[in-house]
């Protein structure tokens, strides 16, 4: 460098990054909080949820000092016990769960900003959405304006994983409650991971930006027209299925194929392309590859079967691997040319191939599928019921396809019956099945129990002809300020968020009536994810889908769809804009403050009916931190650790009333933070209990109040015994149920209190009293 | 009758129940502890022995045992269904959240439970809460009295037809009434 006043040699500037801080609200306390900064918070939650663990493996296996026998109160020899050994495997599923939405954004926006570049604009709702990222404005402290901006924050949940995962190695956390902490921390990544991931493709691919009204897709197998070539995408990073829809456009064939999806990837399809397909979610998986409707498989990343190549080579369906996470053993294609490739995959020289470049994935995906769909033989591809019958004579009856099914399904009877002629009892378990394909798996003389299930089921499984409104994206500004004050106030009841997997207990009719019973008593109904596509699933008497019956608004019984997998950030974030939009609180690096207005004013539930996976576990972690309770099916039991409140300890449940500092007991409001619940039934009745919060108004909690007491008694078949401790002045009491409460009031010793401004956090006491 | 899980991966580690193989043996186990408790699930309504619902023969022992009977999920209204007075209700995982408590006082405010019987859960929950017991509540002794061998508890009937499963409870049911 050369100036007036002398000469500097080697002399480098790099510009690393400009911040432009020209937004102006003050930064919060806690902008990028690593794992210990809201341990605090962590555990006000954990003292008042306390685990209550059941651990699937008496033993440690994680080093080699091992195996440990953790049982009767021993220690490994790393000195873990068996609570602190549980509460480590919960934060690993969590830490699994995180790692994947956020690698799974990384992937998408390295793609997205080498396409558009890193100033490419975030839109996520034009006008209509003021904040844009309200998780990350709340967590980072940055508020994202470009593509570009977003890498910083996956900067940030990255190192935060890493960090997270490192505290589960031997010999570094011994504390259960530590670990539980740290898994409230990495799920609270997750979300960001999962924000990101979702703002960066709504910004890009032209997805709908925050509609209410978005359009409804067509859903299931019934739906797909199998006379033209069908390309089915798994899995749920859109970025390949986006290379074949445009390939398609791009050639004018947009008409002349079918693109369907299976799990999120499906719900992002048609968030992109008004003509793809939903066929539904995860568990549909076996079905529709054994099926044989598929010509082209193309494989992205989580939730696919890792048989799914075996699966696909029997009914002759070439495979396309086009994610770097599941390469399935296929050589690598990426670099050869594309006729080349086509040509050994329609020939069946290579029946799967790596193709790690999303247009090229396109291109031999369309060309590969109008190739071979005429030489394949569709629908021929399930036993005939005469072979049926005389496989099932072969049975040994030895019970083992039914002690290895999740759901206990009663296969050996059905087995029985169709050895005698009779399909009744293997159609009767089409709908409990949730296709894992475990009963195939046992049988010692090989039969195809799970393709006899859907052979029984054929009739039902090609009329599945439904509608999923298109995931909407994220909520808008305005309805968040039409519905802030009844939601905190009480008087709409409850925010019902049906998110997860669809790992259902008896079925996904269990999913349909949740949702369609809080929406009829004008609960705001979300969902996402596979349960979305579940609740789309069933119609009502008129012959509606739940989406046709009821609008997408976020309002009072509305239902909507947010979307993917990734969508789920959108519910933490309308819970977090009630906070900033409606209540003015400030959100800017101020997690806790937030949290704890959330936790104390907000009737938010999740369910997760169907929970499968270690990102669910991720995801209610996100939420448990947030103050927002989780409940999950009977399977999410196996997620091994609930979070529980004792309604019985009444010391449990103080808070401080925020405009005296006086503790004021607010009785077990919400009671849990983390349940399993075993029937639809108790589930609906735990959700409506749930709802309840610190701060509802008199009338809010009487509304509230009248909800969960209708759905005890009509469901229960009794009034709640446990009305005493919900009740703080006769005004909470329903007008309609005043002589029922008063009897048990009077039985349990009732006492009025008040109803406080309430907070956990003493700092947010406005004046002590004298 | 076979000791294995009924659900094949529900393995056991180290510890294994102990095999019930008669009916009387259990009622002995039941009269030695001086708190019972039975916790009732939602098959209970659903599974029938003899085209006789489950929870009918339950009612049955319980009426006969004087255990008292915690309903969990919505089953308590089917034992009101039909005249039984459950001495409480609750969910699954709340009765296992209070049973590892030492300080629990009990379904009826009366003393700490010295056993946990258990029926009629989903499978998978009910092993899981049982294990949640053999780590954490070192004072409670659990038993299944389902016809799937459950290993997380301290004492399980084996594997058993319904046939051998409807017997047993009306054994069970006799010898208590003969106490009576």
């Amino acid at each position: 460098m050369k100036t007036n006043t002398g000469l500097i040699k080697n002399f480098e500037i790099s510009v690393g990054k400009i911040v432009d801080d020209s937004w102006t609200e003050p930064m919060g306390p806690t902008p990028m909080p690593t794992m210990s900064t809201l341990r605090d918070w962590d555990m006000k939650l954990l003292n008042r949820y306390k685990p209550f663990y059941m651990p699937d493996c008496d033993l440690c296996c994680l080093c080699t000092f091992g195996k440990c026998d953790l049982t009767g109160g021993k220690r490994g020899a790393c000195g873990i016990d068996m609570a602190s050994q549980s509460s480590r495997i919960v934060l690993l599923a969590c830490c699994i769960g995180a790692a994947t939405h956020t690698a799974h954004t990384r992937h998408m926006l390295h793609y997205l900003v080498e396409k558009y570049g890193s100033r490419y604009p975030l839109d996520i709702g034009g006008l209509n959405i003021k904040v844009e990222a309200p998780i990350t404005r709340l967590v980072c402290g940055i508020k994202p304006e470009t593509l570009g901006d977003l890498e910083e924050v996956l900067d940030y949940a990255e190192k935060e994983i890493t960090q997270c995962l490192a505290a589960a190695h031997t010999g570094q956390e011994g504390n259960n409650l530590d670990f539980e902490s740290k898994a409230f921390h990495v799920g609270m990544i997750d979300h960001i991971g999962m924000e990101i991931g979702d703002i960066a493709q709504v910004s890009t691919l032209g997805f709908p930006k925050a509609e209410p009204e978005a359009p409804l897709a067509a859903m299931g197998i019934g739906t797909v027209d199998t006379t033209k070539p069908v390309i089915m995408a798994i899995g749920h990073n859109v970025i390949p299925s986006v290379g074949i829809i445009d390939y398609m456009k791009d050639n004018d064939l947009a008409e002349k194929l079918e693109v369907v999806g299976l799990c999120c990837t499906a719900h992002d399809i048609t968030r992109y392309f008004n003509r793809g397909r939903i066929i539904g979610p995860i568990s549909w998986q076996l079905r529709f590859i054994r099926g044989g409707f598929a010509d082209v498989v193309v494989l992205d990343e989580q939730c696919v079967r890792t048989d799914a190549f075996d699966e696909a080579r029997r009914v002759h369906a070439p495979v396309i691997a086009a994610s770097e996470k599941n390469c399935m053993g296929f050589k690598n294609r990426t670099n050869d040319p594309v006729d080349e490739i086509v040509a050994d995959l329609v020939s069946g020289k290579a029946p799967g191939v790596l193709i790690l470049d999303p247009e090229k994935v396109g291109e031999v995906a369309v060309k590969v599928a109008r190739q071979v769909a005429p030489i394949r033989k569709k629908f021929k591809n399930l036993p005939e019921l005469e072979e049926i019958k005389k496989q099932s004579k072969t049975c040994t009856h030895c019970n083992m396809c039914q002690r290895s099914c999740p759901q206990d399904l009663k296969i050996p009877k059905a087995i029985k019956a169709a050895a005698e002629g009779s399909m009744t009892e293997l159609n009767d378990l089409y709908e409990s099945c949730i296709g894992c394909g475990r009963c195939e798996e046992a049988c010692p003389v090989k039969l195809s129990i799970h393709s006899f299930i859907m052979k029984a089921g054929e009739k039902q499984m090609m009329e599945e002809k439904n509608f999923c409104r298109v995931g909407r994206g994220a909520v808008q500004d305005v309805e968040i300020r039409n519905v802030g004050s009844p939601i905190v106030l009480g008087e709409i009841p409850g925010i019902l968020a049906v998110v997860g997997c669809s790992n259902y207990p008896k079925g996904g009719k269990d999913v349909y009536d949740i949702c369609r019973e809080f929406a009829n008593r004008r609960y705001i109904v979300v969902t996402s994810g596979c349960a979305a596509m579940t609740a789309g699933s069933y119609k009502n008497a008129e012959g509606k889908t739940l989406y046709e019956e009821f609008p997408g608004e976020f309002a009072a019984g509305g239902v909507l769809n947010v979307g993917s997998c990734v969508a789920n950030s959108h519910i933490a974030g309308a819970a977090i804009k009630v906070a900033n939009i409606f209540a003015k609180r400030p959100l800017r690096g101020n997690y806790e403050e937030i949290a704890d207005y959330i936790y104390n004013r907000v009737g938010a539930v999740g369910l997760a009916w169907g929970a499968y996976s270690q990102k669910a576990a991720a995801i209610a972690a996100g939420f448990w931190r947030l103050g927002v309770p989780v409940l999950v099916g009977p399977h999410g039991a196996k997620y091994r650790r609930m979070l529980l409140g004792r309604e019985d300890k009444k010391e449990d449940w103080e808070v401080y009333d925020a405009r005296t500092g006086d503790k004021v007991n607010v009785g077990p409001v919400p009671e849990h933070l983390f349940q399993t619940v075993e029937t639809k039934e108790e589930a609906m009745v735990t959700i409506a209990k749930l709802c309840l919060r610190p701060n509802d108004t008199w009338k809010g909690r009487s509304i509230k109040l009248s909800h969960y007491v209708d759905l005890h008694k009509r469901l229960y078949g009794i009034l709640p015994q446990d009305l005493h401790l919900f009740v703080r002045t006769m005004a909470d009491v329903p007008p309609t149920l005043k002589d029922e409460f008063t009897k048990i009031l009077e039985e349990k010793d009732w006492k009025e209190t008040v109803i406080p401004d309430p907070t956990l956090l003493p700092r947010m006491i406005r004046k002590m009293k004298e | 009758m076979s000791c294995e899980p009924w659900q094949c991966a529900e393995i056991s580690a180290t510890k294994k129940a102990n095999a019930i193989q008669k009916p009387e043996v259990a009622v002995a186990l039941i009269k030695k502890a001086k708190r019972p408790i039975l916790i009732v699930g939602s098959n209970a309504a659903e599974r029938c022995i003899e085209d006789k619902p489950l929870i009918d023969f339950l009612i049955d022992l319980a009426n006969a045992s004087k255990v008292q009977v915690v309903a969990t999920a919505h089953m308590v209204g089917e034992f009101l269904k039909r005249g039984y007075q459950p001495a409480g209700f609750m969910s699954a995982m709340d009765i296992g959240n209070r049973l590892v408590d030492p300080d629990w006082q009990g379904i009826d405010g009366k003393g700490p439970h010295d056993l946990a019987l258990f029926v009629a859960l989903p499978y998978y929950m009910e092993a899981l809460i049982l294990t949640g017991l053999m780590h954490f509540a070192p004072d409670l002794k659990t038993m299944s009295l389902d016809n799937m061998y459950h290993p997380h508890a301290s004492w399980s009937f084996p594997n058993m037809t319904l046939e051998e499963w409807a017997k047993n409870f009306k054994v069970m049911t006799s010898k208590f009434e003969g106490e009576q």
